[in-house]
């Protein structure tokens, strides 16, 4: 996308100073510019585009797996709660999840609407009041993410971030059976 | 009579007095256009010193500069400054300035309304400045999302600012809409045919209509919203069946179209500047107009791209990402049109023309990364990141200020009648345009490493101090090049010569009077053959000045001009316009006085404003009509013209209609909230339903009918049949919203309540326009000739009479079945 929109910037700008010049060639017909230009260039781009987003968005989309993993997580004014394993863990403030496993995070809010976001690990997800929504992320290597809150909430927006604990599968044996907070 | 004489005597009758009450008073185009302008640029400066706070802010981490209270309302008011009190109605003063002359018109259609919405954005625009000054501005973000905006997170009296200040202004927007609108359709030289008129005209007539159906989803959310703050309606409140989202999705079904109502204006802009610059005409002007139609009607289909991440399914976002890529097609149309017409001529790199480049790479960067954004998956990554927040400068800096910029010098000669002298204005242009990636371009980069938006600090050592700060560096690089715009720009105004009539040879109408032009525009009114009338005949000013065409007699102490049929631009009718009054002031006043006591919480005194309101609606109407037929009057040579008095459909009329239009559009985002609460809400079915009845309904149903039926009979019969009519919708509309559950129960007894509240308004208001034609005919105001009013006054009664039936209908039935 960055090298189309690179070559598309360029080909833009050529062809403006282009005009600029005294000893150039002819004006194309009318039709060249309009139909060839406006239309049937864009209409090629962006089809191809579409398909290309369409294709990678169902493949990010919540889907069964055998291996996978749900937590929640409830964001409130400002503080994440995360939960485990139906609700009976909880962590605050901290994620943990198990590396090269896909994760299901169920983000709820207890009061205005944040948005759950490790750039790192996926895409972002908004949480509503009265809804729950699901974000597929996933980790492909143990280690420590930063994540934020990505929807305006207040004072402590700025502050309101969290960390993400991937584990490799030791680690989250060990943090399932409670050995670590 | 001479061309000096002539010059008098219109002048007599157009100029306002001088002196303090004559600026009060005015209600001339050219002055009000001017002070739109004035007071929009002045927000603009506002809004660009709340910009430098903010980078200050952000050009280190951990900075102590503001804290995160001061720093929200900066962003907030940053953001609704520039959208609100600088974009919209910088280009409605341009237009209102610049259309009048560019038509071959000597006035808008309704001057006083012009005049009202200048004194409303005023007022208004400065409610928000004092609560910004007294440090209560709001804090909420431009786009106040529910429930942050709401009374448990947001208790202060912030939120109310926004609400009704932008509301204020709103209704601004929307009477000048519409008087934009009436006047290109109705209001142009003879002659001047849709097809030949300038391109700037087609630009904003699609701006102004989607202004009317644009701006009533965001009225009808801020009436929501300061609904639930002030009386406890829960619209957005999800324990009572209310929905955040649906605030999101009336926002950002005006917010969207907003974009373009910013850009086609500027393209309006373009299209017109570029080819005189590059001495040639446009290329393609048929596929411009659809490609601006194309625009305006793709875009209020978009509006879900700005809530991917919600939570809505993937497959309905995949629909509105490909309606959000599609708008790129009309765009890449023009601009290739405008690339192709720099080919097609001999351009020059001269002043307006650089920022036309500036716009060019600019805009064409704004646009890329717009489709970057419409794709869903990207967007999951980029959304409410840094990314957006220089795609969308790219866009609007690019698409809106560039133009502008470009505009005011084409312009100039205009305004100041004196030619360009300095060259600071080159200089000032590269700082701007070098100042404006530098800030911008590094938040593409900043936004990627996942810096979101709206933190007022961020810590050390991942990675962005160093493009903040160059972003900061960057901004005050800006800052300076549009603090040297100004400079050379007022210089221009004082110490430059005297400009020679149409500087750059366009060909244009608006070129064709003395620089700067008199308060009437035009000593007659010329008769249009082609787009380019000063093509055809340079000394076509002073053949208007000499009176060679219509209207060269001024009589009676009129303000004249002429009104064409709209497709084929036939000479239809004279139009007197009104003159200076008070109205306006006073009614703004008041409409402002409204307003006030809302944000005091003085809810027991607004139904004064209210009843000021209705009298002085009564008073407007009033000042207008005449006792006597005058019948066919010359307007020029032999050829002759009835008065608007005495036509079918004056302005009058389509004002009324396309004012109901956008009133339309109110009703159905109305209709739809009830309906998207109803089925997409959490926590609905709501405890109980109201007391249906079948009786109530048709009383209603009837009265509607009636009502609406009488338009068939003669005079005396029309007005009883009318009124008892309406009685009858009013004691229906009663009856139902006391047997309704109390409004702060859930969010569906607070729809009935808006919906049983709008209806009876409107029911109101048909009342009060059946007793004034009942009035004016009994005064002798009507003859078979003067039939206008009693069309008018239906039109009203018509339109109370369907929401009135819809209403009672989307209440009664739904109990009913239950």
């Amino acid at each position: 996308m960055l090298a189309g929109s690179t070559a598309i910037l360029l080909l833009v700008c050529g062809l403006i100073a282009f005009a600029f010049l005294k000893r150039r060639p002819a004006s194309p017909a009318k039709r060249v510019w309009i139909v060839g230009a406006g239309l049937v260039f864009p209409i090629t781009v962006l089809t191809a585009l579409l398909a290309y987003g369409l294709v990678i968005g169902e493949r990010l989309l919540p889907r069964q797996s055998s291996d996978l993993v749900r937590v929640s997580a409830e964001s409130s004014q400002w503080r994440w709660v995360f939960g485990y394993d139906g609700g009976g863990r909880r962590t605050y403030d901290a994620l943990h999840i198990p590396a090269g496993r896909p994760v299901d995070v169920v983000l709820t809010t207890a009061d205005v609407i944040h948005a759950f976001w490790v750039p790192r690990l996926g895409g972002k997800m908004d949480a509503v009041p009265g809804r729950q929504n699901v974000l597929r992320i996933e980790a492909d290597r143990p280690g420590i993410y930063a994540g934020v809150c990505a929807e305006y909430c207040g004072i402590g927006h700025a502050r309101h971030g969290f960390r993400v604990v991937a584990h490799d599968a030791a680690g989250w044996q060990a943090f399932s059976a409670g050995d670590r907070p | 009579m001479n061309a000096l004489r002539r010059h008098r005597d219109l002048a007599r009758i157009w100029d306002s007095p001088p002196g303090w009450r004559g600026a009060l008073a005015s209600v001339n185009h050219s002055q009000l256009g001017i002070r739109l302008i004035l007071t929009a640029f002045i927000f603009f400066l506002i809004g660009g010193i709340l910009a430098m706070l903010i980078r200050a802010q952000l050009a280190t981490p951990g900075s102590a500069f503001a804290g995160p209270d001061v720093y929200n309302q900066l962003f907030t008011m940053h953001g609704s400054i520039m959208m609100f009190l600088f974009a919209i109605p910088m280009f409605e003063g341009f237009a209102i300035y610049m259309l009048p002359k560019m038509l071959g018109s000597r006035d808008f259609a309704f001057p006083r309304i012009t005049a009202y919405g200048w004194w409303c954005y005023l007022f208004g625009g400065s409610l928000l400045i004092i609560a910004m000054l007294a440090g209560l501005a709001p804090d909420s973000g431009w786009f106040m999302y529910t429930p942050l905006s709401s009374k448990p997170y947001s208790p202060g009296i912030n939120s109310d600012f926004w609400l009704l200040g932008i509301t204020f202004v709103e209704i601004s927007a929307i009477v000048t809409a519409v008087d934009i609108v009436v006047s290109i359709l109705k209001v142009r030289a003879p002659g001047m045919s849709l097809d030949k008129m300038p391109l700037f005209a087609w630009y904003m007539l699609v701006t102004a209509g989607m202004m009317l159906i644009g701006f009533p989803p965001l009225i009808l959310g801020s009436v929501l919203l300061e609904l639930e703050r002030a009386f406890g309606w829960p619209f957005f409140d999800a324990a009572r069946g209310g929905d955040s989202l649906l605030w999101q999705h009336l926002f950002w079904l005006f917010g969207h179209p907003e974009v373009y109502i910013i850009f086609l204006p500027a393209a309006g802009v373009i299209s017109t500047i570029l080819p005189v610059m590059a001495r040639t005409k446009i290329l393609g002007y048929g596929w411009i107009v659809g490609a601006i139609l194309a625009l305006g009607f793709l875009s209020f289909g978009l509006w879900v791209h700005h809530m991917f991440t919600v939570g809505i399914p993937h497959m309905a976002l995949a629909f509105f990402s490909a309606a959000s890529t599609l708008v790129a097609i009309p765009t890449a149309v023009q601009i290739f049109a405008w690339i192709g017409t720099l080919w097609s001529g001999r351009p020059q790199l001269r002043m307006p023309m650089l920022y036309l480049i500036g716009f060019f790479v600019t805009f064409v960067m704004g646009g890329l990364t717009g489709v970057m954004v419409a794709v869903v998956p990207f967007d999951w990554q980029a959304h409410d990141s840094a990314f957006v927040t220089a795609h969308l400068h790219y866009v609007l800096v690019g698409g809106f200020v560039f133009p502008m910029f470009a505009a005011a010098y084409y312009w100039l000669a205009h305004f100041t009648g004196r030619q360009r002298q300095y060259r600071l204005g080159t200089l000032a242009f590269w700082l701007i345009f070098v100042g404006f990636n530098m800030t911008f371009f590094l938040m593409h980069l900043v936004g990627l490493l996942g810096q979101p938006r709206r933190i007022d600090t961020y810590p050390e050592g991942i990675g962005w101090t160093f493009y903040n700060l160059l972003s900061s560096v960057g901004s005050f690089v800006l800052a300076f090049g549009i603090a040297l715009f100004v400079i050379d720009i007022s210089l221009q105004f004082f110490h430059a010569p005297r400009s020679r009539r149409n500087p750059w040879r366009a060909g244009t109408l608006e070129w064709g009077m003395s620089l700067p032009p008199p308060s009437y525009n035009i000593g007659s009114i010329p008769h249009v053959e082609s787009r380019d009338p000063l093509e055809d005949d340079p000394r076509l000013a002073h053949r208007l000045a000499a009176g060679k065409g219509y209207l060269s007699e001024p009589r009676r102490g009129w303000r004249e001009t002429m009104a064409v049929d709209i497709v084929t631009g036939r000479a239809d009718h004279i139009l007197v316009v009104p003159g200076n009054t008070m109205l306006p002031i006073v009614t703004a006043l008041v409409t402002g006085a409204f307003f006030v006591l809302m944000l005091l919480k003085f809810y027991w005194l607004t139904p004064l404003p209210l009843a000021g309101m209705a009298w002085l609606g009564w008073r407007w109407a009033a000042a207008l009509g005449r006792k006597e037929d005058v019948g066919p009057l010359p307007i020029r040579g032999e050829e002759t013209a009835l008065t608007h008095a005495e036509v079918e459909d004056p302005p009058g009329w389509w004002g009324s209609a396309f004012l109901l239009a956008a009133d339309a559009t109110f009703f159905g985002a109305l209709l739809f909230g009830y309906a998207y609460l109803w089925t997409i809400a959490p926590n609905w079915p709501p405890p109980r339903l109201m007391e249906a009845s079948l009786l109530t309904l048709g009383l209603g149903l009837l009265g509607a009918g009636v009502a609406s039926a009488a338009r068939h009979r003669p005079a005396a019969q029309r007005e009883g049949l009318g009124l008892a009519g309406t009685a009858a919708m009013l004691i229906a509309l009663t009856l139902s919203a006391f047997f309704a559950p109390p409004p702060t129960e859930h969010a569906y007894n607070a729809a009935l309540g808006v919906m049983f509240g709008y209806a009876g308004f409107h029911v109101f208001v048909a009342l009060l326009a059946q007793l004034f034609v009942l009035r004016r005919r009994r005064a002798g105001y009507h003859s078979a000739a003067r039939r206008a009013e009693p069309r008018i006054a239906q039109l009203w009664t018509d339109y109370a009479a369907g929401v009135t039936a819809i209403v009672l209908t989307a209440s009664h039935v739904p109990a009913l079945m239950a």
